[in-house]
């Protein structure tokens, strides 16, 4: 499953912040998003993911094969690891949560309710939960924040299997994760803002 | 779709999730008229049907502002509008959940409430129909309420301001079917009504729920 991204605007409040972006991703490939705070790297996830609409441009091979996880992790305090876990499991119809619990090494931490877990220990989680989707593509915004140097390993060992069994991923991350992956920086596509004398069309 | 229900009820039923709050705000309002009105057994029958319908209507609204806030905050809407679930039937499972441990306790316990306010004998199986059959809708109405409300700061009281007048037809066939029945009078006439604004709203506002849940994900 490719997915080709072709002539790309996105806006973000209003306000065009990524244009001309093209890419593809093909099986078993890896791409690392980098530009500066404030480009559009989550925008354009988000765009991806079918969250929001694109101004302009061609978005193909992402209907049901994308497997997004945003800054927030979606997990619930009361709800136990293993019970997150199962929820996700069966939203996306999938049975299997011991490869994702292993992968993370969750396993102790199973009975434990999520609202007790450390910030590292969610994001491994909610890292987890990419895994019991089945989906083939990965879109990832800042996965490593609040990790650990152990946990990264234990992410990219996950994306590199991932890659492995012919899946790819799409990564916003501003450290090295060792994978070998391609970079696509975001910097040369920054969008010319509107004239700001221009308001008539927004302001009726 | 099974999952996410269930999932819902065991939040309801765990620390913090709000199950009981609906209840006991309906107990106190309906101790409440009494206080208010004064030992009239006469003037509390009479306005016992309305009262009941007014007190149930405003302990559904109050657990409106949870019930999809909390999953915005933490990211699980998000990750649901990914999902292969559509959006029309999270919105439609969310406010199933919402009435099985909001709406339904509420018609369970109105009997045992309605003895507060001397409801006339006939008056306790038309008020049980009338709100089985109306609760629904204020689930309904109340996720579309909360769809339109969800990542607004301070969204509850915009949200009471949105709900509350659609919540008006409902109100008053509701109230109808239990006055009538309490003055042994035919009530079958605004219970049909009552129950096609139920169906109604049940069939079409999840689409519009879901249609502005995705603007509001943007």
């Amino acid at each position: 499953m490719t997915l080709t991204v072709s002539d790309l605007s996105i806006a973000r409040g209003g306000l065009p912040v990524l244009q001309g972006v093209s890419f593809a991703l093909a099986r078993g490939e890896a791409l690392v998003l980098r530009g500066p705070n404030g480009i559009g790297k989550t925008t354009l996830l988000r765009t991806l993911a079918g969250l929001q609409p694109p101004i302009t441009g061609q978005i193909d091979g992402n209907e049901e094969t994308i497997a997004y996880a945003g800054h927030a992790d979606g997990l619930k305090p009361t709800l136990t690891v293993e019970e997150n876990l199962h929820f996700w499991a069966e939203i996306f119809g999938t049975k299997e949560i011991a490869t994702a619990i292993d992968a993370y090494e969750l396993n102790g931490l199973r009975s434990r309710p999520a609202g007790a877990l450390s910030a590292g220990q969610k994001r491994r989680l909610g890292l987890a939960r990419m895994l019991v989707t089945g989906r083939p593509i990965w879109v990832l915004d800042e996965p490593t924040v609040s990790l650990d140097t152990g946990a990264v390993a234990m992410f990219a060992d996950a994306v590199r299997a991932h890659l492995g069994k012919g899946g790819s991923a799409l990564i916003a991350t501003h450290i090295e994760l060792g994978l070998d992956a391609r970079l696509l920086d975001l910097g040369g596509y920054r969008a010319s803002l509107p004239a700001l004398d221009d308001f008539d069309g927004s302001f009726v | 779709m099974k999952a996410l229900l269930i999932r819902d009820l065991k939040l309801a039923m765990r620390a913090g999730g709000g199950f009981g709050l609906g209840l006991a705000f309906f107990l106190i309002v309906t101790v409440l008229i009494p206080f208010s009105v004064g030992p009239q057994s006469a003037l509390l029958a009479t306005i016992a049907p309305g009262g009941l319908w007014l007190g149930a209507l405003l302990a559904c609204l109050l657990s409106l502002d949870r019930l999809l806030a909390l999953d915005w905050e933490d990211g699980t809407l998000d990750l649901l509008a990914t999902a292969p679930l559509p959006l029309e039937s999270v919105v439609t499972i969310k406010a199933l959940a919402h009435w099985l441990t909001t709406g339904l306790p509420l018609v369970l316990i109105a009997p045992a409430l309605g003895v507060l306010l001397s409801l006339p004998a006939p008056g306790y199986f038309w008020l049980v129909i009338s709100l089985l059959v109306g609760t629904p809708a204020l689930s309904v109405i109340g996720t579309f309420g909360a769809a339109l409300t969800v990542g607004l700061k301070r969204g509850g009281l915009l949200l009471s301001l949105l709900v509350l007048p659609l919540y008006v037809p409902t109100l008053i066939f509701g109230a109808e079917v239990a006055r009538r029945g309490a003055t042994g009078m035919e009530a079958t006439t605004p219970l049909l009504l009552l129950a096609g604004i139920t169906a109604g709203v049940t069939a079409l506002l999840p689409f519009a729920s879901a249609a502005v849940l995705r603007v509001n994900l943007r």
